[in-house]
């Protein structure tokens, strides 16, 4: 894609076109070069939206419980963006992504932009796609951010390193014990919900929560994650889960947990891209053979070995690029 | 290789989503990403959708005969707002008369009850203009 | 059913046939596939013998036309006494075209009526909603009012037809207006037969026409068996189709088992809106498809007839024996009629309805050869009408009652799709009943997967389909097709302008004022709707008040 092409596109989207902000998605989605320039130029303008990360197990409503919440929100006037993922297929390569089927007449919402990504490459956790997608539909002026996945341990996990307030959501009749406890995982969530609470056990369900909660208390945050109930595809309940997911984020901003957080995901973020970098150029620059072979002769050893690489590429100028 | 992203929508309001499905399924077994819209879908709603999503194809189907007043709606639609290069594909009962018609309005290919799931993938590969 | 002793006899003779006879034929030419399957995909043996039925007890499994468990007949005489009511699936445009179709259709010897509505009027919405736009007319008839219902009976005596309404989410309306007709010609409730289909939960899994959510939808259906029990006796208050869910993909096993399992959801609301199961049991009517496959088709009429007695018999304990009656009508599957070479579409027609006739239909619609390409033109549809004749006056099948059974063939394999059904059945319950297995997805994947499977036997020429992967020919431009007139939907628009102009608006707010209070509460919605359709309130305003209290439904969409 040419500059023009490129700074055109970029006019657009300053624009309010959703065509520009679904293309530039495209673009960082599928690892063109331009994608990350045009990135690099959004990034300044991202960082005012609050995003939400909802993940439980299929079939749990999530995509129904985005969409009752977006609703409210609009309700309120806000912008909202939804990037939704779904696992791609490891045999094929292709996914099937149905979560719009349900948020169908948001589509027309010209203050709504909704995207669903295939997890691609990413093996069961969230792709730097959805992460890319998230910055750019918040420097498109999001004001919440809803990023949706399958819980499946890894992408869960991950959700909790974008999201602000993570909502984990649970259904009853699934089995005895809850998926995020089995995961092991409970303390990354926020908020829990139990949808589709007019279901007989639900409330065996939201007790059952709520003790495993209190067993795992641990953390310094004074958060103490509610347990709501809700029948999304009613509306049921999910005014609560608004106030939830706006006290929590009170909780944020008023302890200064917010700055801290976002900051330790930058470092985690920023850390990660260096090891890209690292294992990039090394993966063009390593001299393998010469290198193992003198390792290997016990001339050099694994550590000093290692030094040197480093030290050879800190001179060398490090592009930003995806692998 | 570049991902084919393909949104498969059922216009009009007949139910019948068998051969939506059934080639949702295709798409995603040849390769694709596939955006399912579920049924009842207004030609300005599947614009909509198709554009947020950034699909390279726009598979329509329907069985009821809203065919003929739908699918040029949303070929017209996504010619305005997408551009020419997103393919608008059509299946369902569709009468062979009324295919030059169809195509004339922007629906670069019409299938009919029979066709192969092959010959539509082919189809979508051979079209789908992936300079852009 | 055999003796022990000749089993044994049995067994040996067949062991030596295989080793010798056959095994001298099969090396030299091996059979067309390695493993063969029915249509639905089940293994289908070389041959079956006394050995495939030895658990078979002839009493108890099979007995007597007319007696419990039905599966040789429902009635003791079957077509002996009269041929099943040869009933043609017809609608489109305005009533007036409509109502001349079933006039035609009368005159040519069919005995009952079978109304098509278009889209819209299925939806709950008036010809003139945006929804509408391009629906209207097109596979059905448009009915926005009693004024509309009212045309298309016209000179239709309906104390004398028995009328057959495709209609399920708005069926409570639809119902309402008949019964107004009928009112208007003089003719008593008591009098009318026919069918509404009003079953809402294959809507859900299969044919997408739904409005509400299962709970309040379940209500106007306990409602609609309630009233008309008393009121309008003779009329079947429902149709458990297993039709739209082959139609949509399913084996056979899984038509049974979903419908029935459907039809179990029925009775228990039923039961739990305190109506006993020997009230409404008589009035509940199935529907189910006719496939390709003749013989697997004939057996899953039987193993339907005998498991959904067992059912009502043990389950519900059901004493009156019409409550355990599987009375069907039944449709060529619409889905395997091929666009090329479309005349052969009456060969496979016929194929499908001789399979439905012994298996010992009620009522059967065959398809038009030309319903591939669009709309039956009049020369099909008495093609297909003259196909059921035929079948019925020339072929000499209907002269005996289930000729087939005793066949090892069709005994294993009746038993086989019972007990595959019991066990779907079995699961559905595990998941809480039908109407939670579809709020969890599980039905619909489980269509879904088998139409896939279907559909790549196709693409892999594992399953031949002629003219489409096997003998095709070049074709020049195919038949003729019926056309709906673009006008009809303004011209229904019209008529909805005219009719809100000339009508006591202030009737119609007060009766659909008093429908809302009541689906707040829950007493027996048909008598305010009935008073809406009366006053001529239209389909569309009163469904909006229904969707404003009642809510929409959201499908749980699984592909």
């Amino acid at each position: 894609m040419g500059s023009h092409a490129l700074e055109q596109l970029l006019q657009e989207f300053y624009r309010g076109s959703k065509m520009a902000a679904a293309r530039i998605i495209s673009l960082v989605e599928r690892n063109d070069p331009a994608g990350r320039e045009i990135l690099k130029q959004l990034y300044s303008k991202s960082g005012q939206g609050y995003i939400i990360g909802i993940t439980g197990p299929a079939g749990s409503g999530k995509s129904t419980l985005t969409d009752s919440l977006v609703k409210l929100l609009r309700q309120q006037n806000r912008r909202v963006g939804v990037v939704a993922v779904d696992p791609t297929s490891p045999f094929t390569g292709g996914a099937l992504l149905g979560d719009r089927v349900r948020m169908g007449e948001l589509s027309l919402d010209s203050e709504v932009f909704i995207r669903s990504m295939g997890t691609r490459g990413n093996l069961g956790g969230l792709s730097w796609a959805a992460r890319d997608a998230l910055v750019v539909l918040d420097a498109f002026g999001c004001d919440y951010l809803f990023v949706e996945t399958v819980g499946a341990g890894q992408s869960q996990v991950d959700v909790a390193r974008v999201a602000d307030t993570v909502i984990m959501v649970d259904v009853p009749g699934l089995g005895d014990d809850i998926q995020a406890a089995k995961a092991g995982i409970m303390e990354i969530g926020d908020i829990f919900v139990v949808n589709k609470a007019d279901r007989g056990d639900a409330d065996k369900l939201v007790r059952y929560l709520q003790s495993t909660l209190e067993l795992g208390q641990q953390n310094d945050d004074e958060w103490q994650p509610p347990v709501l109930k809700t029948i999304a595809w009613q509306g049921t309940g999910v005014e609560d889960v608004l106030k939830g997911i706006m006290a929590h984020r009170r909780h944020l901003e008023q302890s200064g947990l917010i700055v801290s957080r976002r900051k330790q995901r930058l470092k985690e973020e920023v850390i990660l891209q260096v090891e890209r970098l690292v294992q990039m150029r090394l993966s063009e620059g390593f001299q393998s053979e010469e290198v193992l072979s003198r390792v290997y002769c016990r001339e050099l050893d694994p550590w000093t070995a290692a030094k040197t690489m480093i030290n050879s590429l800190s001179g060398k100028k490090c592009e930003a690029r995806n692998p | 290789m570049r991902k084919i992203r393909v949104l498969v929508a059922k216009v009009g309001l007949d139910g019948h989503d068998r051969g939506a499905k059934v080639i949702a399924r295709a798409f995603r077994d040849a390769g694709m990403e596939v955006i399912y819209t579920g049924i009842r879908q207004t030609p300005e709603q599947v614009v909509a959708a198709a554009i947020q999503e950034d699909v390279d194809v726009v598979g329509l189907s329907s069985l009821s005969g809203g065919h003929e007043l739908l699918f040029p709606r949303v070929a017209k639609l996504v010619k305005e707002q997408m551009g020419d290069q997103v393919l608008v594909i059509g299946g369902g009962v569709i009468p062979e008369d009324e295919i030059p018609a169809l195509k004339e309005a922007g629906i670069a290919a019409v299938f009919g009850p029979g066709t192969s799931l092959k010959e539509i993938i082919d189809f979508v590969h051979t079209h789908v203009n992936r300079a852009s | 059913m055999v003796k022990k002793d000749n089993l044994q006899a049995v067994a040996e003779a067949k062991n030596k046939w295989e080793t010798g006879t056959l095994q001298k034929t099969i090396g030299k030419y091996p059979e067309r596939h390695s493993d063969f399957m029915t249509v639905s995909g089940s293994p289908v043996e070389r041959l079956y013998t006394p050995q495939d039925i030895e658990e078979l007890d002839y009493l108890e499994d099979l007995g007597f036309p007319g007696e419990y468990p039905y599966t040789r007949g429902v009635q003791p005489t079957m077509y002996r006494g009269r041929l099943w009511t040869m009933r043609q699936y017809a609608g489109f445009g305005t009533a007036v075209e409509s109502n001349q179709r079933y006039k035609y259709l009368l005159s040519q010897g069919q005995t009952g009526l079978s109304v098509a509505f278009d889209l819209p009027t299925q939806i709950g919405y008036d010809s003139d909603h945006p929804m509408a736009e391009g629906e209207v007319g097109k596979v059905g008839v448009a009915v926005s009012s009693l004024g509309d219902m009212e045309v298309l009976f016209d000179e239709i005596p309906l104390g004398k037809v028995s009328t057959s309404m495709t209609i399920n989410a708005s069926a409570a309306v639809l119902l309402c207006m008949y019964m107004a007709v009928a009112e208007k010609q003089g003719v008593p409730w008591k009098d009318l037969r026919g069918t509404i289909q009003n079953d809402v939960l294959k809507e859900y899994s299969a044919r997408g026409t739904y409005i509400f959510p299962p709970s309040p939808s379940m209500r106007l259906i306990t409602d609609i068996f309630a009233f008309c029990s008393k009121e309008v006796p003779r009329w079947n208050t429902i149709s458990i189709s297993g039709y739209h869910i082959r139609e949509a993909g399913s084996t056979a096993a899984q038509e049974i088992a979903f419908t029935l399992a459907d039809g179990i959801a029925y009775v228990e609301a039923a039961l739990k809106a305190g109506l006993h199961v020997d009230d409404f049991g008589p009035r509940l009517s199935f529907f189910f498809a006719s496939h390709n496959d003749v013989l697997e088709e004939i057996a899953k009429f039987r193993a339907t007839r005998r498991l959904w007695a067992r059912i009502m018999k043990e389950r519900f304990g059901a004493k009156n024996p019409r409550s355990m009656k599987v009375r069907f009508h039944t449709q060529t599957c619409g889905h395997t009629l091929t666009a090329q070479q479309p005349l052969n579409n009456i060969v496979r027609v016929t194929l499908q309805a001789l399979a439905a006739v012994l298996g010992g239909t009620q009522s059967l619609h065959t398809n038009s050869y030309d319903e591939a390409l669009g709309l039956p033109t009049e020369e099909a549809v008495r093609i297909a009408l003259r196909t059921q004749q035929i079948i019925g006056y020339e072929s000499n099948v209907a002269e005996t009652i289930d000729p087939l059974a005793g066949s090892y063939y069709i005994e294993s394999m009746t038993n086989r799709l019972e007990k595959e059904a019991a066990d779907y059945i079995r699961k559905i319950d595990d998941l809480g009943g039908a109407v939670k297995a579809i709020e969890q997805g599980y039905i619909q994947r489980e269509i879904q997967d088998s139409a896939y499977r279907y559909q790549q036997e196709i693409e892999s020429g594992r399953r031949t389909i002629i003219g489409v992967n096997k003998f095709q020919v070049e074709e020049k431009s195919r038949s003729k097709i019926m056309k709906v007139d673009p006008a009809v939907g303004q011209s229904q628009a019209q008529r909805l302008k005219q009719l809100r102009k000339e009508r006591d608006n202030r009737e119609v707010k007060r009766c659909l004022a008093e429908l809302r209070r009541g689906a707040r509460t829950d007493e027996n919605l048909i008598p305010p709707i009935y008073r809406a359709v009366k006053a001529y309130a239209t389909l569309g305003e009163i469904c909006d008040v229904l969707r404003d209290v009642f809510g929409e439904y959201r499908p749980t969409e699984i592909v």
